[in-house]
């Protein structure tokens, strides 16, 4: 008996699969387009770079957050992470005198400690992700104020060109090209990558199969810290200074974008393209919002009312995809 | 039988797509009466089981209660009409106190709150149904599993049930903790109650059972009474004599080389001076009551769990405690007890889940050998003939023969020499099951070495050249395949269990 006794299903239902697969890349064009049809302002050159360097910050910290949810945890710190490794890349330059790239670099060492940290408390310490990261949360933006005393510090220049242009291309678009390659390539083709699957999956599984689960779990959350910090000097680059209470509550819009690209929480499953469309998602609806004169306050009602549909709909297709 | 049966499916038939996975089955349950089901996993028992519990509807045939025919769309309809399942799985809430299991959805109330004294009162009638003195406000979680079992017959004999299926009750209970189950279950039947009974173990359908309904491959193959001999069971069950359901064909022993030795091996307050040797091709059985020690030390010597004292040798090389990488480097594979909760990972593909072992060690520049991977799974699926649709399906939609063909494929591919198998055919139908002991012959006849952890004493004697016994975390005894009998195992495996390893 071979392996193929069972037929296996007709290429024409591809496209069939390709959009029950991107619900979410689905939603984004329709909602481009219903944007493009209801105000000119929508797809202008200056409004789409916008939407550009908008996203960048959201999605780059959502790459990061997509490992952990792959992984099968949550990271509920990456908010003030982002502020922290600002703040202490503009302290180094500006208190302690060390050159730019210098302080650049110790600003992405800080995202990946304290990453780091979360990732021990999780697979040493046993503490939940959620715990352990929501202590963290609490704690790097408490070490964001103690160091800044309040005030904003102005970042080395140059942390500032990555808020900067390269040509006619804003900065913080390459960067978040660069991201999402870099971010794609670690989860899909590297070992630790593919890693992050199997623990998510069955910790288990994976333990007893011989992956080194704790180290994985580890490198998981530093991976996370590491593209928090990047995230958060684009954010202080682009204001020239690191600002105190810079990136609060961006940790859920992290989560939201990962969940809406197809993620499960439960882990196991995400991918670094569906978190791009989901990010892309958030934006598009605030930025589409925002040009129809329709406030902040019911923005927020839109933008909540999208997670529990995007996330409803996944629910109900895998359920329907498993009868 | 004069009586009237209080059950009966009646030429019942159920289809899952293109399988036909119960045939034109006729079965009765009896007021008084202990009616056995029999069969092999996957010959249709669980689906018999749902039909009557209200879970599944049958495609043809129908449902006869009290001689009128019904129709069973959900488990609330057959709950009132008296049928309750006991499933392997307890549906107890093991945060709660046992009053509150016991009149969970139906809390008598006072005022809109909860009535504490009535809730007592009403949960400690219901165990007095079956004579089971305890305190009711024990947390559920508190007790063993054969005290919950009773604790959920109780409720469901509160709730007027009067036909009790009971899904492999006894699967988890030691000997004396089955005695006392049989003894509530023979008083049910004093007052009438009738029971549909599931067990694997044979020994005890002529103890409690009545009547036996043989089921094999989805098909009635016939009833007969419950005295009838295990042997003529087996064959009823089977369709062929038990020789070729098991084709061990051992090996030359008397000049191989020992290439897995256990010394003093104790971990404590689980299992204790462990001393054993394997030789390459031969396969060493491990024997016991559940709760012996027999997973715990299986997963010592794979390194998945730490050990107090003691060593593990693999080719005259120690292994470090508690290191599963130092364990596969040395060419032990591990296949775990419980295949779905720490053999695979579900959701993943075929093709992943054979190459976790793999994965790492085959990785140039920690860079994933996709295309490498690929083809040694192919390659593995093919020669284990993994029955899918491709090598990218998720392996969760497999049946529970081919999963277990793919964890063995996983150290095939690792080109593990000695394997440590814990229940390595439970939950795996007929077919798959021999597919998997030549799979056994073909590895120690490359000079592999196996230890097999089994709960079925005929696959222990069958597959084993060498048989150790544990009992309570140590080495009850050795036997040799010649020499053992179900009996002689089990007088290793139960003695005295009855004083020491009772009763919480």
């Amino acid at each position: 008996m071979s392996t193929t006794t069972l037929p296996t299903p007709r290429r024409g239902l591809d496209y069939k699969k390709f959009l029950a697969n991107n619900g979410a890349l689905v939603g984004l064009v329709v909602l481009c387009l219903a944007l493009f049809i209801a105000t000119p302002d929508f797809l202008t050159g200056q409004n789409v770079l916008n939407i550009g360097i908008q996203v960048s910050t959201v999605a780059v910290l959502a790459f990061g957050m997509t490992f952990v949810i792959v992984a099968g945890g949550i990271d509920l710190s990456v908010g003030s992470v982002a502020a922290l490794s600002a703040m202490s890349s503009g302290w180094m330059f500006v208190s302690a005198g060390l050159p730019g790239w210098l302080a650049l670099v110790i600003g992405l060492v800080v995202g990946a400690l304290a990453g780091m940290i979360n990732g021990l408390a999780n697979a040493y310490g046993k503490l939940p992700s959620f715990i352990a990261t929501l202590a963290m949360l609490s704690v790097a933006r408490g070490l964001t104020l103690v160091i800044s005393d309040g005030r904003p510090i102005k970042t080395a220049p140059e942390v500032s060109f990555l808020g900067g242009s390269l040509g006619p291309v804003p900065m913080p678009i390459v960067i978040l090209v660069i991201s999402a390659l870099v971010a794609s390539f670690v989860l899909n083709r590297t070992v630790i990558g593919r890693s992050m699957y199997a623990v998510g999956g069955n910790a288990e599984a994976a333990r007893l199969s011989g992956l080194p689960v704790k180290r994985i779990l580890v490198t998981v959350f530093a991976l996370a810290g590491l593209f928090a910090a990047l995230a958060g000097l684009l954010l202080a680059g682009r204001l020239d200074s690191a600002q105190p209470q810079a990136a609060a509550g961006y940790e859920l819009d992290a989560i939201a974008a990962v969940v809406i690209g197809g993620a499960s929480l439960s882990g196991g499953l995400g991918r670094i393209s569906g978190t791009l469309v989901g990010a892309l998602v958030l934006v598009v609806i605030r930025n589409g919002l925002n040009l129809l004169n329709v406030t902040s306050f019911w923005q927020q009602v839109v933008i909540g009312l999208v997670i529990a549909l995007a996330v409803g709909i996944d629910v109900l297709r895998r359920k329907t995809r498993n009868s | 039988m004069t009586q009237r049966p209080l059950l009966t499916l009646q030429n019942v038939g159920k289809v899952f797509g293109p399988v036909t996975v119960i045939h034109d089955v006729t079965v009765s349950v009896y007021p008084g009466q202990v009616q056995v089901l029999l069969g092999e996993n996957g010959a249709g028992k669980s689906t018999l089981i749902k039909m009557m519990a209200g879970v599944y509807q049958p495609d043809s045939g129908h449902i006869v209660v009290d001689g009128t025919t019904v129709t069973l769309p959900n488990t609330r309809a057959a709950e009132a009409l008296g049928i309750a399942t006991i499933h392997q799985e307890l549906n107890l809430v093991a945060t709660m106190s046992i009053a509150e299991n016991v009149m969970l959805g139906r809390m008598p109330t006072r005022h809109g709150l909860v009535d504490r004294r009535a809730l007592r009162q009403q949960a400690r009638a219901a165990l007095a149904l079956i004579g089971l003195e305890i305190d009711v406000d024990t947390l559920v979680g508190e007790l063993g599993i054969a005290r919950q079992q009773l604790v959920e017959i109780a409720k469901a004999l509160s709730i007027k049930a009067r036909i009790l299926i009971l899904d492999e009750p006894t699967a988890a209970l030691t000997r004396h903790e089955t005695e006392n189950l049989f003894a509530v279950m023979a008083d049910l039947r004093q007052r009438g109650v009738g029971m549909l009974f599931i067990s694997h173990h044979l020994d005890e359908i002529a103890e409690i059972g009545d009547t036996v309904t043989v089921l094999r491959d989805g098909e009635f193959i016939g009833e007969v009474p419950a005295a009838t001999s295990e042997d003529e069971l087996v064959k009823l069950m089977v369709g062929r004599g038990i020789e070729d359901q098991f084709p061990r064909v051992s090996e030359n022993l008397s000049e191989a080389a020992e290439v897995l030795t256990v010394e003093n091996l104790t971990s404590t307050g689980l299992f204790s001076g462990i001393s054993f040797t394997v030789k390459a091709g031969e396969v060493l059985g491990v024997a016991g009551l559940v709760g012996a020690g027999r997973t715990e030390l299986i997963r010592a010597i794979a390194g998945a769990d730490r050990y107090t004292s003691g060593t593990v040798t693999v080719r005259g090389q120690h292994l470090p405690k508690g290191n599963i990488k130092a364990a596969i480097a040395a060419g032990i594979g591990h296949v775990p007890e419980d295949r779905k909760a720490q053999g695979l990972v579900l959701d993943a593909s075929v093709n992943n889940n054979l190459g976790y072992a793999t994965l790492a060690s085959t990785a140039k520049l920690g860079l994933v050998d996709f295309a490498g991977q690929r083809s040694r799974a192919s390659a593995v699926a093919k020669r284990l003939r993994i029955r899918m649709h491709t090598i990218d399906q998720p392996i969760g939609a497999l049946s529970g023969g081919n999963q277990q063909k793919a964890v063995f494929g996983r150290w095939i591919i690792a080109a593990s020499t000695i394997l440590l198998l814990d229940e390595p055919t439970r939950g795996v139908d007929v077919g798959a099951k021999v597919e998997i002991y030549e799979l056994m012959n073909t590895i120690t006849a490359a000079g592999g070495a196996i230890v097999m952890v089994s709960s079925e004493l005929p696959e222990i004697l069958g597959m084993s050249d060498r048989i150790l016994v544990m009992r309570d975390g140590r080495i009850a005894g050795e036997i040799s395949a010649a020499e053992a009998t179900q009996d002689a195992v089990m007088t290793l495996a139960a003695r005295d269990v009855d004083e020491t390893h009772e009763q919480r």
